[in-house]
Formats: structure tokens, sequence, C-alpha cells
């Protein structure tokens, strides 16, 4: 088990292994947010527990269109800042359309974060195998720390949703899932991440989640 | 005035016998503290802290959005901390909205948080505290502080460290540690202290206030005693941020 660590609590004596969720005064490593720690001989960083999404060039988010302007699109992507989307970066963008033909106000987006400026202005980009409009699914909202969870280790735990319900996910880094499929399976699938997200102690959690998926396969095949 | 507060102010009533105090602790005794993590559901971090007869509670929301708009900072976050009295938290109704008492409370609450939040790492954003009193006994100020800070952890704000914050009085020429209000009226000093606290360390201070009158020692005495107050009550905030998580085990994940 990996220990509970705070704000201020000294992880290191070598700045050089410094990670993400600590910062380093006078040589020393401390953790600057609520988290797990996770130390090795090269690296110390703390996997935050808490805490709102914060973007990171590459991310792939699920966005909404909040406003339109003459250059893109404004779009909310459940954190502190918005992202910006310029024409250039939407490949469905045509020069004989108008913005709002490609994409209307409250349109949700699959995207990619390419550039954060030092002002914390997020650019996105649509020119990604990943990103497209959403124009069919459903999307479910969770706390963006519990992304990690959803996934799983290596994948596992969306690999499971997928294979046994065979519906299509995209877990975008800031707590919004798009789930697409047969609608009683992407219920399943819902009510599945909704328990992932719930359920704090995960010892166990992906057989739990396997059971409840063949329970409730079980009930729709009964019907 | 009633008559037991008239006795008091010629000197019949002692607030200090034997040694002891009226409630019987020792000079260098906190009052019983109870903390509570994570108690609001819709706020990002939330804490519920009793200090003898004080109940307040806290509530932290963002990094968010700052309305209106040219109150952003392009550089840095803005904090911003709410100190407020329930119309019930005392024994007279208090008319309810901010006073002048609460407005420098506010002020000084949230620059000796500012010392600790890690304000660069969200520019344009805000980071809003609020601290109600629901109960209210001498010391309020600082058990809303000690609340903040659990709820700011709690909201997984990044922070250097945390705060700790105790009040120390003088009562009938000694120094007493987390007065009472009978100590606070008719004591002959109060000194609220703050202090920034990393790994089981005071870093420094954050907040000192103090009204009365005391000797240069004296001053310098408090200050150790406040320090020593406030490591305790550092143990019991982490004790409470760590007991709300300690069932969560994320190993399986990444």
């Amino acid at each position: 088990m990996r220990s509970i660590v705070l704000p201020g609590e000294l992880l290191a004596t070598n700045p050089k292994v410094a990670g993400s969720g600590t910062y380093v005064e006078n040589g020393k490593v401390y953790a600057k947010v609520l988290g797990l720690l996770d130390k090795t001989d090269t690296s110390v960083r703390v996997i935050p527990l808490r805490g709102r999404y914060i973007p990171s060039i590459g991310d792939i988010v699920i966005g909404i269109v909040r406003e339109i302007t003459a250059n893109g699109w404004v779009v909310d992507i459940n954190s502190p800042y918005q992202g910006f989307l310029p024409i250039q970066e939407n490949p469905e963008m045509k020069p004989d359309k108008k913005p709002n033909e490609v994409l209307d106000i409250d349109d949700i987006i699959i995207t990619k974060i390419i550039n954060i400026d030092p002002k914390m202005k997020v650019t996105l980009t649509m020119k990604d195998k990943m990103c497209r409009a959403i124009r069919f699914g459903r999307v479910v909202a969770i706390n963006p720390a519990r992304v990690p969870r959803v996934i799983g280790k290596k994948g596992s735990m969306i690999k499971l949703l997928k294979s046994e319900l065979g519906v299509q996910i995209i877990v975008g880094k800031n707590g919004l899932i798009w789930i697409s499929g047969d609608r009683r399976k992407v219920n399943i699938a819902e009510e599945a991440i909704y328990i992932i997200e719930a359920e704090a102690h995960t010892e166990g959690l992906t057989d739990r989640i396997t059971e409840f998926i063949k329970k409730r396969k079980g009930e729709l095949n009964g019907q | 005035m009633a008559s037991e507060d008239v006795k008091r102010l010629k000197g019949e009533i002692k607030l200090i016998v034997d040694g002891k105090r009226l409630d019987g602790r020792a000079f260098d005794e906190l009052r019983p503290i109870k903390i509570e993590a994570g108690v609001l559901k819709r706020a990002d971090g939330s804490c519920y802290l009793e200090m003898g007869k004080n109940k307040v509670v806290a509530a932290v929301y963002g990094p968010r959005e700052v309305h209106p708009r040219h109150l952003q900072d392009p550089i840095k976050a803005v904090v911003r901390y709410r100190y407020n009295m329930a119309p019930f938290s005392v024994e007279e109704r208090k008319r309810p909205g901010p006073d002048r008492r609460s407005i420098e409370i506010s002020k000084v609450s949230r620059e000796a948080l500012e010392a600790v939040i890690m304000k660069e790492l969200f520019p344009r954003c805000g980071i809003d505290v609020f601290v109600e009193v629901l109960q209210a006994d001498a010391g309020s100020r600082t058990a809303c502080l000690n609340a903040a800070s659990v709820a700011l952890v709690d909201a997984g704000v990044p922070m250097r460290g945390m705060i700790s914050s105790v009040a120390v009085a003088k009562v009938e020429g000694h120094l007493v540690l987390d007065p009472t209000k009978e100590e606070d009226f008719y004591g002959e000093a109060d000194i609220p202290f703050a202090f920034f606290i990393r790994n089981d360390k005071i870093e420094s201070i954050a907040l000192l206030q103090m009204d009365g009158r005391v000797t240069k020692s004296e001053l310098m005495e408090a200050l150790q005693m406040a320090k020593k107050g406030a490591l305790e009550i550092y143990r019991m905030q982490k004790e409470a941020i760590k007991s709300r998580y300690i069932i969560e085990e994320a190993d399986e994940n990444e």
C-alpha cells in the first residue's frame, strides 16, 4: 500500500528526483498536494486524490462549445480555463461554410490540447484521429481525479467495459466520458462508471465490476 | 451589565484558582478539538471543526474562473476568504452581514493562507474560501483558519505546507493557551497566532495580532507557547485528512 501524503511533507533530499505533485525549496523535495506517494530510486511523485482538471499539452478532452467567434470556437473543457479551437485547427471547416454550420453552441467535441501559453490560454485541435464532433452516444461526467481509476492499470478497466459490453468508450482526461453503442448496454456502462467513481476502496474493484456487468447482462437476456 | 460581570471586573471572581483555569485546564492545555474533513458534498473541499465551544465549517471552491473579470490576475490566482458569523452563533443575536470586525478577520486570515497557497500555478483563477461560525467562543478566527487549511488540502489545492493557528491570552498575570470567552473578556491581553507548518516543523509566522498589555519577554514566551499548541493542532489536522482517505487504495490504477 502506498502512503498518503499531505502538502508540505518532506519526500526526498535530492532535487533531481522531483516529479509531478511536488515542489523543490532549498534543495529539498516536498509534496504540494494531497495524494498517494509514488517513490522509486529515480523519481518521486504524488498522485493527486482531489482537485480540478488542469489542462496539459497532449491531453484528449471532451468539451462543450460555448461561444462562436470569427476565428474559432470557445470550448468549455470542465476546468478553470476555457479552451479555444481556432478555425484552422478544424479539418471539417471549409471556406464556403460558416463556423456555426460546422460546430454550433452546445455541440460536444472530442478534442486535443496542442498548446498552453504562460497565461493559461488553452489552444485545442481537431487534427487527430481520436477527435470528432459527437452527434450520438452519451457523455458521462465524473470527478477528474477518478479518471485513472476508470482507465485502470494499463487500461484494464476500460478494456473490460468495452469487451464485456461491446460499447465504444473514450475517456477525456477532464472527467467527461463518451459512450456509444446499444442503448441498454450504454446504460450498464454508465452505471458501472458511476460505481467505479463512488467506490473509493479499489481492492478487487475490477472483479466486482465484472460481476456487476454479468448480473446486469443476465437481467437483459432474461427479459 | 450582569452582576456576575461586575464582580469579575472588581476582581471578586477569580479566573485562575489553585493554578488551574475555570474549565480545569492547565495553562498550556488546548480545549478539546474535533476535526472532520470532506463534510460538504457540493464544495471542492470542506471541513467541520470544533475548538472548545467554537463550531465552524469551512468550504473551498476552486481554482475556478473569477467573476467579475476585472478582479482576475493574469499571472497568479486570487484568494478570497470570507469569515462570517451566523446570527445565532453568539449569545445576543448578531445582525447578519459583514461588519468591521469580520472584514478585518477575513483580510488577515486570507493573508495567512496566501503564505502557503501556490497561487502562481493558476493564473486568472480564483480560490474561494468561505468559513461560517455556527457557534462562537473565544478564538473563532483561529478555529476558522484551522478549518480553512484542512478544507484547502481536501480540495486538492497545491500548497507549500499547512496553516495551524492558536491564541494565547494573559489572564491575571499568567499566560494561557487557547483562551475561553471569560479569559478573553476579563484577561489583560489576547494574542492570536498562525504558523506556516511544513514537515512537522514551524517554518514561519503567518498571522500575528495582539491587543492588551504584555511585556517583551511575555510576548516571546507566548510565542513559544503558541508554537507548542499549533504543532498539536497540526497533528490533529493531518489525522483528520488522512483518516478520510485511508480506505482509498489507488494502487491498482495506472
